[in-house]
């Protein structure tokens, strides 16, 4: 048996980290994978489409209302679902209460402790959209995941969550043997998409895994609580997530550590690539439309 | 009485300069300002002499700054300032240590502020509740718990006078909202509940958890002043910054109400939250530790028009001026009353200095406390003839070691947060015939060959508050110093002695 493959997606939040992941293992699944997921975000929702079901019971809640997570059964928390794909669901605090970083780090020691990670080729972690606190860096450090994929789109503040997130592999690199595998651009139609996140990846020292291109059908798989390798298993996208799947399980071990640049040199790509404009050209468009709007005034 | 002494401030500006060598240099350049030696200020004839008597020396260092780890300091935190010391001698008030077990395991007991009334019934200082956090209350938000803490409180003790919420650490973290908890319990049980956010993370010692604490009466207890049952007479003070350690503020509170005022309110040792309640109607502030306490005196001046002054209950000398000077504010009738007061104590005074003094006399202090002992205790130990050599503050302010001027001789050592090293080597060199200081001093200090005294608790002794206080104060000093058990400290193979010849 290959060694335990220990992966992570990161980005922005709403970029559809959990409907790439989703996607993406249910390929892996088809490959022959077997897999675990670990959902690190307490809203509970990286496993929907997997187990084609709301929200499971989390580790977290089965633990509070037993007294501990000592108290708690790995069979109570790990649920089966497409083609034999084990989910478990951190779960966390509502919003605005507690500590939900404390969570995710609780979760990951309990599911390890009590051998989850036996007997399972790819272990994937989906975590909440910007790592706020150390709780949320947990699958990056202590020699957990290997390898961070980053789902990201040409939108300016998901380049910026990008550029963060590699700042905090940057800082686990040296520690543990973190590494970047790459960007996967989700499709929104925005400018030159393609080139920015090509040009990104060039920057920060990784590569463009997969481009993504947006299908509606994604939304209809969704609506449905399926991934669309389930849902429509012969479609163009499918063969999308397919590649993603195939390019990832090759890029086993071939990691990068990446070169996060500064704000400013950040700032200074967006304004080369037209997605970012100067504050002069902002005050001059501004003037112009004021101008416009004076003329358009009757005397 | 006080003797005139001075001490040799050059020597002690040396045993500065040999610590500081030990130091790499960057440590040394900052620990070098939170040490000094008092300097003789020449005090103009004319200068008016203030309340406090006149300036003897300069003894300014730099203060309340965050400690540097890696040495030992004696400070506490923001938790220890709040629960341990202001919060906690509420006797009829139940102290919620608020997080996980260990802060309110550790402070069980409390510090020895005695109490009238019966544990768990209707006092509750020495017990020990916490809503010990589990993981689960970090994760999911600790609300709840508190909600149900507040309700199993209520139900156990039903005679509680209020609750206090003293947080730990983790509840400035995980951003618990236990203002709104308190507002919501304390509205549905009818009674006070104060929310202190005391988070032990907060400030460089216990100093802000005092400060966080006095705001905390300010803004949850003094509102209430209007209701309180209390029909104001023309005499009332309160007692503020006294903890009773040992049963100093009952030694306090019988010379000022033999010269005939009343008290109102004494905050906090053996305090009812009532009592600090009807505070507001007092006519004046006597504040004892200013360094835990002046916070609360100056919004109550700011709010409610109440003047405060400081004063000194620590040997004669202090007492009989500070009796004076409170009597002044009252006029004429009550100062007679307080000349009574001292004339009634002198033979008492005169019988310690005689029985004391000769045995005490020119003897050498070192001091190492917290809030106002530093200063307050020296002319104590100067009405016995004794010296004070070197006296340092844990989390004392600038302002502090001004007032430090008006007593220290010049020539005493003044250290800072002392570290543990240095005052190992000051006591070290200085060799003192006593040194008056905290648990973790006393056996170093004792293993030296030193007599010591522990200048927080009284060393289980006390009260040392007013003449009575001034009784027992003179005695346990002579125990520790006049103890024969110093005369064994050399073992008896060192020098040829009798017992080594007798052995043979």
């Amino acid at each position: 048996m290959a060694a335990l493959r220990q992966i992570a997606f990161y980005g922005k939040g709403g970029i559809g980290k959990s409907t790439t992941s989703q996607n993406t293992l249910a390929a892996l699944v088809e490959m022959g994978q077997k897999i675990l997921i670990v959902g690190c975000d307490p809203k509970a929702d990286s496993t929907r489409l997997i187990l084609n079901a709301k929200a499971q019971d989390t580790v977290l809640h089965l633990a509070a209302e037993k007294g501990s997570v000592e108290d708690l059964e790995l069979e109570d928390v790990l649920k089966l679902g497409y083609k034999g794909i084990k989910c478990v669901e951190s779960g966390g605090p509502e919003p605005g209460v507690g500590c939900a970083g404390r969570g995710v780090i609780t979760s990951i020691n309990f599911l390890e402790e009590n051998g989850a990670y036996e007997d399972v080729d790819y272990v994937s972690y989906d975590v909440l959209g910007d790592v706020v606190c150390g709780g949320f860096a947990m699958p990056i450090r202590e020699n957990k995941a290997q390898e961070i994929y980053i789902v990201m789109s040409g939108e300016m503040m998901a380049l910026y969550a990008a550029n963060n997130i590699s700042k905090g592999i940057l800082k686990y690199a040296n520690t543990g043997g973190v590494r970047l595998g790459g960007l996967i651009c989700n499709e929104r139609q925005t400018d030159r998409e393609l080139d920015l996140a090509e040009a990104l990846a060039k920057r920060i020292n990784t590569k463009l895994i997969h481009f993504v291109p947006r299908d509606n059908i994604v939304q209809h798989a969704e609506l449905r609580k399926q991934t669309v390798i389930q849902y429509a298993p012969d479609s163009k996208q499918a063969d999308e997530y397919r590649q993603l799947a195939t390019k990832i399980h090759e890029n086993g071990g071939k990691g990068t550590i990446p070169t996060p640049i500064t704000m400013e040199e950040l700032e200074d790509m967006l304004l080369a690539f037209g997605i970012m404009k100067t504050d002069e050209q902002m005050i001059a468009e501004l003037a112009a439309k004021e101008a416009a709007r004076q003329a358009a005034v009757p005397a | 009485m006080s003797e005139s002494y001075e001490n040799d401030g050059q020597a002690h500006e040396q045993y500065i300069t040999e610590v500081l060598a030990q130091y790499p240099e960057k440590f040394a350049k900052r620990r070098k300002k939170h040490l000094a030696v008092a300097k003789a200020v020449e005090a103009a004839p004319e200068a008016p002499v203030g309340e406090e008597g006149p300036l003897l020396t300069e003894c300014d260092v730099k203060s309340n700054i965050k400690s540097i780890p890696g040495v030992m300091t004696i400070r506490g935190c923001a938790y220890a300032g709040s629960k341990g010391v202001v919060w906690g001698p509420v006797k009829d008030m139940v102290h919620i240590s608020h997080g996980p077990v260990g802060c309110g395991q550790y402070s069980w007991s409390q510090r020895r502020n005695y109490y009238v009334g019966t544990t768990g019934v209707d006092a509750f200082g020495t017990m020990q509740i916490t809503s010990d956090f589990q993981e689960k209350d970090i994760v999911f938000g600790g609300d709840k718990k508190l909600d149900k803490v507040i309700d199993e409180i209520e139900q156990m003790f039903p005679l509680n006078g209020g609750i206090s919420v003293q947080s730990e650490c983790p509840i400035g973290l995980i951003g618990d909202d236990i203002e709104a908890v308190s507002r919501r319990k304390g509205k549905e049980i009818g009674k006070t509940i104060v929310p202190v956010r005391c988070e032990g993370f907060r400030g460089v010692s216990q100093s802000l958890g005092h400060h966080i604490a006095n705001d905390a009466i300010r803004d949850w207890v003094l509102d209430k002043s209007a209701e309180a049952d209390w029909e104001a007479g023309p005499y009332d003070v309160n007692i503020v910054g006294d903890y009773n350690i040992g049963g100093d503020a009952w030694a306090s509170r019988r010379l000022l109400e033999e010269m005939g005022l009343r008290i109102c309110g004494n905050w906090s040792g053996d305090a009812t939250l009532a009592e600090m309640e009807r505070a507001p109607k007092a006519k004046l502030n006597l504040i004892h530790c200013y360094r835990s306490m002046n916070y609360i005196c100056r919004h109550m001046e700011e709010k409610y028009g109440i003047p405060w002054m400081e004063y000194n209950f620590f040997g004669p000398s202090q007492i009989a001026a500070s009796l004076r000077k409170i009597a002044k504010h009252f006029g004429p009738e009550i100062e007679a009353k307080a000349e009574e007061v001292i004339a009634k104590y002198k033979p008492l005074v005169d019988g310690i200095l005689e029985k004391y003094g000769p045995r005490l006399k020119g003897k050498k202090v070192m001091l190492y406390v917290g809030g106002l002992r530093p200063r307050h205790v020296m002319t104590a130990y100067e009405d016995l003839g004794m010296e004070i050599a070197g006296t340092g503050y844990e989390f004392a302010h600038n302002d502090d070691y001004q007032r430090t001027g008006h007593y220290a001789k010049p020539g005493t050592l003044i250290y800072d947060d002392v570290t543990g090293y240095e005052l190992e080597k000051f006591v070290e060199k200085i060799r003192p015939d006593l040194v008056g200081s905290g648990i973790k001093e006393k056996y170093p200090v004792q293993k030296m060959g030193i007599p010591f005294r522990q200048m927080h608790s009284w060393d289980y002794s006390g009260p040392y508050h007013g003449y009575d206080g001034f009784a027992i104060f003179a005695r346990d000093m002579d125990l520790a110093i006049n103890n024969p058990v110093w005369d064994l400290f050399d073992a008896p193979w060192t020098d040829g002695g009798e017992l080594l010849a007798a052995a043979e």
